[in-house]
């Protein structure tokens, strides 16, 4: 069985790009969404998803109008769509100060919306687009490994160079402010790398399910990790063994890899889960647990 | 005496504060000046304008009028939190879940030293086990931060407060949430750091009692500074007098150890 499967990743092209972009998203997407699920903003991969669809949309319809656009790659529309959300909820929720999570539906609705027009102006869906909303390996080309592999470059060395900052945001924001870091400046760039990875993401596991890689393995991993780096790595574990657990089932069972995907981070949440049960004494599954170390 | 003293300069100055909220008034005509060595209680009711107060001070709040001098230096353009230490509430606003260990909280104190694009080394690990050692937390070092009681958990925010080494630690109720038995080595504790580092402290609370057998200076606030001075003159001031600046009844307790 493992050598078909070698024989057939040597052969087929669009194998070795499904890896290859499935590898990097599986590091990516848990990276940010460590933080992102840390500062309880969960829902924001979601919105994001949202508007990046009405991008690509976008790029569809102005093909259908003009030769220019046809040649393309919709990502990249995608992601002007999508960084310009992220920009926008982080004024909207300077706008409902007290009301911050309004600017998730807001976002996310008009993302919809545009979406719709787009679509019902293009003369509904194709295809393409259907690949666009619940993923599909099979339409991952060269041309879009390469702009996964820069995105990558971009948000590691971002988060390389920000990581203490961002923990320090995201744990309390009043020491950061007393530690001289500038939080408003740093937290607008960490949402446009977040809307970089959605919009880069959604070819493989669909628009519908790309805030799944952001969140899962970061929830399975909150509950078995001690401490913050723990929590990070374990993330990336759980996301890379997600991604090619996924993949493999995908290809062997001939199911949608996007789904099956997601479906295997759920796996690995609720393992995560039963472990930490079955860890805990009896006295802690009554009052909640006490320590890791016992 | 009194000129040795007059000698020493204020390390938190605060000249003619006004703020105010909506139409409210929180603060008014606030002078107070917080000297090298001080360990200054600031007692009020609650909405007596403490927190905001500290917040002032600490350039989180922008005072309508009047001045803020930290070390001689005005708040709005103040650039060397790392003399300051501060350890708010955290007790009981806390996000429990947060996956942190104690060493991983505490090393955030050393962020703003550290700087942009690098990463702990050797040295400011020590600092960190130092400061866990001066709270007498080092054992829970790999714990983590939700898994402690409230007590332990306002200790390491302490730590964290200590280990850029500040010339003044700054420190909110901290005791909000803690039970009495915890509070009472808390308070011996601060006592400990301020007579042995020679730290100033400014420590907020409610709690009038306890407070006056640790702190050497007393400024009670409700809207204005009704009292400030040294801890004994505070517990010759007669008890009518507190209460009406309470609104009601007050019981000092006596506390002897």
């Amino acid at each position: 069985m493992e050598g078909t499967l070698k024989m057939a990743f040597f052969q087929f092209e669009f194998l070795q790009n499904a890896l290859m972009t499935g590898l990097m998203i599986g590091l990516i997407a848990p990276v940010l969404g460590v933080f992102i699920v840390v500062r309880k903003q969960a829902l924001i991969a979601d919105a994001l998803s949202h508007i990046t669809l009405a991008g690509i949309a976008a790029n569809l319809l102005l093909g259908k109008w003009s030769t220019v656009f046809a040649g393309v790659n919709p990502v990249y529309m995608g992601m002007v769509f999508s960084v310009s959300g992220a920009l926008l909820i982080e004024r909207l929720r300077k706008v409902y100060k007290h009301y911050e999570e309004l600017a998730i539906p807001i976002i996310m609705s008009a993302g919809i919306g545009l979406s719709v027009i787009f679509i019902s102006l293009a003369d509904g869906f194709n295809t393409d687009l259907f690949n666009y909303l619940f993923g599909s390996i099979i339409s991952v080309t060269r041309s879009d490994v390469w702009t996964i592999f820069v995105v990558m470059v971009v948000v590691l060395a971002v988060i390389w160079a920000l990581y203490k900052e961002l923990f320090v945001l995201s744990f309390d924001e009043e020491q950061a402010k007393l530690s001289g870091i500038k939080g408003s400046g740093i937290l607008l760039v960490f949402m446009a790398m977040t809307a970089l990875v959605i919009a880069a993401s959604m070819k493989i596991v669909g628009i519908l399910l790309v805030s799944s890689l952001m969140t899962l393995p970061v929830a399975a991993s909150i509950r078995v990790a001690r401490g913050f780096k723990q929590a990070f790595i374990l993330s990336v574990i759980f996301g890379e063994t997600a991604v090619i657990s996924g993949l493999i089932l995908s290809y062997y069972l001939d199911l949608a890899s996007g789904g099956t995907i997601v479906i295997c981070s759920v796996i690995i949440l609720l393992l995560a889960i039963s472990y930490k049960k079955w860890k805990m004494t009896g006295e802690e599954k009554i009052y909640g647990p006490k320590s890791y170390d016992r | 005496m009194m000129e040795q003293s007059r000698l020493k300069e204020p390390i938190i100055s605060i000249k003619n504060l006004y703020y105010h909220y909506g139409q409210a008034n929180v603060l008014e005509n606030i002078n107070l000046d917080v000297k090298k060595g001080d360990f200054l209680g600031l007692v009020g009711p609650n909405g007596s304008g403490k927190s905001t107060l500290i917040k002032c001070i600490l350039g989180l709040q922008q005072a309508q009028k009047g001045e803020v001098l930290l070390f001689g230096e005005q708040a709005a353009k103040f650039r060397r939190w790392d003399k300051i230490g501060y350890v708010s509430q955290k007790a009981s606003s806390f996000n429990t879940s947060f996956p942190a260990t104690v060493f991983e909280v505490v090393s955030m104190g050393l962020f703003g030293k550290v700087g942009l694009f690098r990463f702990l080394k050797r040295e400011h690990r020590i600092k960190v086990k130092e400061a866990l050692e001066a709270v007498g937390m080092d054992a829970y070092s790999s714990r983590n931060i939700g898994e402690l009681s409230g007590g332990q958990q306002q200790r390491v925010f302490i730590a964290r407060a200590l280990v850029s080494e500040p010339e003044l630690l700054i420190l909110d109720e901290p005791t909000v949430g803690v039970d009495a038995l915890s509070a009472d080595t808390f308070y011996q504790m601060l006592k400990d750091l301020h007579r042995e580092r020679n730290m100033t402290l400014l420590l907020v609370t409610h709690d009038v009692g306890v407070m006056s057998d640790y702190v050497t200076n007393v400024a009670c606030l409700n809207k204005t500074l009704h009292f400030h001075g040294k801890t004994d003159e505070f517990e010759k001031v007669s008890k009518e007098k507190l209460s009406s600046f309470y609104g009601h009844k007050v019981h000092v307790l006596d506390h002897t150890h």
